[in-house]
């Protein structure tokens, strides 16, 4: 097959930050325990205002970002996304709104539409209101999101689903799938729970078994079949939990090398969970995102890989995987210069394995873990 | 509609939803999805441009072959229908 894409190689040289994060806000409607929002979240400062995202938004397309994702929290919840939307279709990003669905109607996707929003993605819980309401925290969010999903391929989007799989719903994923047909989606993103902020601290009760593991996988393959006898082209996208993988992932492609993010206060970050590292983040409120990307101690800190410790230092492969994920190596070691112990070459490997243990012997239900809530979040504001 | 072979009659469109754009920082014509991006290298820049949707893949290759008169005509039609069954069987193109 001939390669029609352009070489990008590793010159040493940082590029720009081609993804844009844009999360606008911390608050939800939602209450999922799988959240990889911050666990404090309800202590972070004010919301940036619509002209302050415009300017953020406005320094970032100029830094050469094009790929913009407004997300949260629920983005719906602020009253200006549109604003934002029209501002951003306007500046040349290409705009994908990451929603729960709920803060959708019919009126509110045609505003969205003409502001120029290029893609919409709706999250499903589960495939029945029972299990998705026990993970959400709301009972009536599952029909909602159904009519949504159902109304913005009605609205001439591409529908792509993001189902969030975790030992609760993953049994279930015939049905999901077959759910996901039904609304006649375009793509469907199965993506296994990845342990951080609210997934972290409920890790026990949510990391599935191999078994299950296993089994999900063998069950998305049965699909993958029917669907192309089918001729039906509907994508199926399998992201494996890293706790079960032998490597680590090339977390965000390396850090501060494409992918950026703005939390809801300002803050500019490698990735959404890097908040909760031991270390000061330039806010956009403070310095312009030029400066905050090339020059802040804290984006070049792990860029490279002059960081690396052993195994990785010495490792051939720290160049595929970039060592794996900073903050997956302090959550787990207490050091975020530590080798992902994810990898089989860790020292810290077992840690990985002891948590494997730790969620085979959880016997929660899914109600009976810690909902994402402002109130739950005092809680480690004031720790 | 995406099963049939595209011959010169073709008329070939981005997929639904997807965007050509040239990007300045990148110095390169991108495709744009639904969190993705594919980054092209000149040639496929150069065809995909040319796809607005109403003309056949004969108006196509007639349009580029005047665009790069240096090159050899045969080749660039080779070339181009190479691409397009290549783009149409990776999911970024649909014809008629």
């Amino acid at each position: 097959m001939t390669d029609h894409t352009d070489t990008v190689t590793a010159n040493g040289q940082t590029g720009a930050p081609l993804w844009l994060l844009a999360e606008l806000t911390y608050r939800c409607p939602l209450q999922c325990s799988y959240c990889s929002n911050p666990l404090d979240f309800a202590a972070v400062g004010e919301e940036l205002t619509t002209a302050e995202w415009i300017d953020a938004l406005t320094q970032a397309r100029a830094l050469g970002a094009v790929q913009l994702g407004f997300s949260g929290g629920e983005p719906l919840v602020r009253r200006d996304l549109e604003t934002l939307v029209a501002e951003a279709h306007r500046l040349g990003f290409y705009s994908n709104l990451i929603t729960s669905g709920l803060g959708l109607d019919e009126s509110r996707i045609e505003a969205l539409r003409e502001a120029g929003l290029d893609h919409i993605q709706i999250s499903l819980q589960a495939s029945d209101p029972d299990v998705a309401a026990a993970v959400a925290g709301s009972r009536k969010a599952h029909a909602k999101k159904l009519a949504m999903a159902r109304a913005v391929k009605a609205a001439g989007y591409p529908m792509v689903l993001n189902v969030v799989l975790h030992r609760h719903n993953i049994d279930r994923l015939d049905a999901i799938i077959a759910l996901c047909d039904e609304l006649g989606a375009d793509a469907v993103e199965l993506a296994n729970c990845q342990l951080y902020g609210w997934a972290y601290l409920n890790r026990a009760g949510l990391l599935p078994s191999r078994a299950q593991l296993e089994a999900a996988e063998a069950t998305t393959r049965r699909w993958r079949e029917h669907l192309a006898a089918r001729g039906r082209d509907m994508r199926l996208l399998f992201v494996v939990p890293d706790y079960y993988a032998d490597r680590p992932k090339a977390c965000m492609g390396g850090w501060g090398s494409i992918f950026m993010t703005l939390a809801p206060d300002g803050a500019v970050l490698p990735c959404h969970s890097a908040r909760m590292l031991p270390m000061r983040f330039p806010n956009v409120r403070e310095r312009p995102l030029r400066e905050a990307w090339y020059a802040s101690e804290a984006f070049n800190r792990y860029r490279g890989e002059a960081w690396m410790s052993e195994p990785c230092r010495s490792c051939d492969e720290r160049h595929r995987d970039v060592g794996g994920c900073r903050c997956q190596a302090y959550l787990l070691t207490g050091d975020p210069t530590a080798t992902d112990p994810v990898c089989d070459l860790s020292p810290d490997h077992h840690l990985i394995e002891a948590a494997r243990r730790e969620a085979a012997r959880d016997t929660r239900s899914a109600a009976e873990l810690t909902p994402r809530n402002a109130h739950e979040s005092r809680v480690f504001c004031r720790a | 509609m995406n099963g049939a072979a595209i011959t010169g009659a073709s008329v070939c469109r981005l997929r639904p939803g997807w965007r050509l754009q040239w990007e300045e920082a990148q110095q390169r014509h991108v495709l744009l999805y639904p969190e993705g991006m594919v980054q092209l290298n000149d040639s496929a820049g150069a065809i995909l441009t040319q796809l607005d949707g109403h003309r056949d893949v004969n108006e196509v290759i007639a349009a580029l072959q005047a665009q790069y008169s240096e090159a050899p005509a045969a080749a660039i039609a080779e070339d181009v229908h190479d691409f397009l069954v290549d783009a149409a069987r990776q999911g970024w193109i649909h014809h008629d």
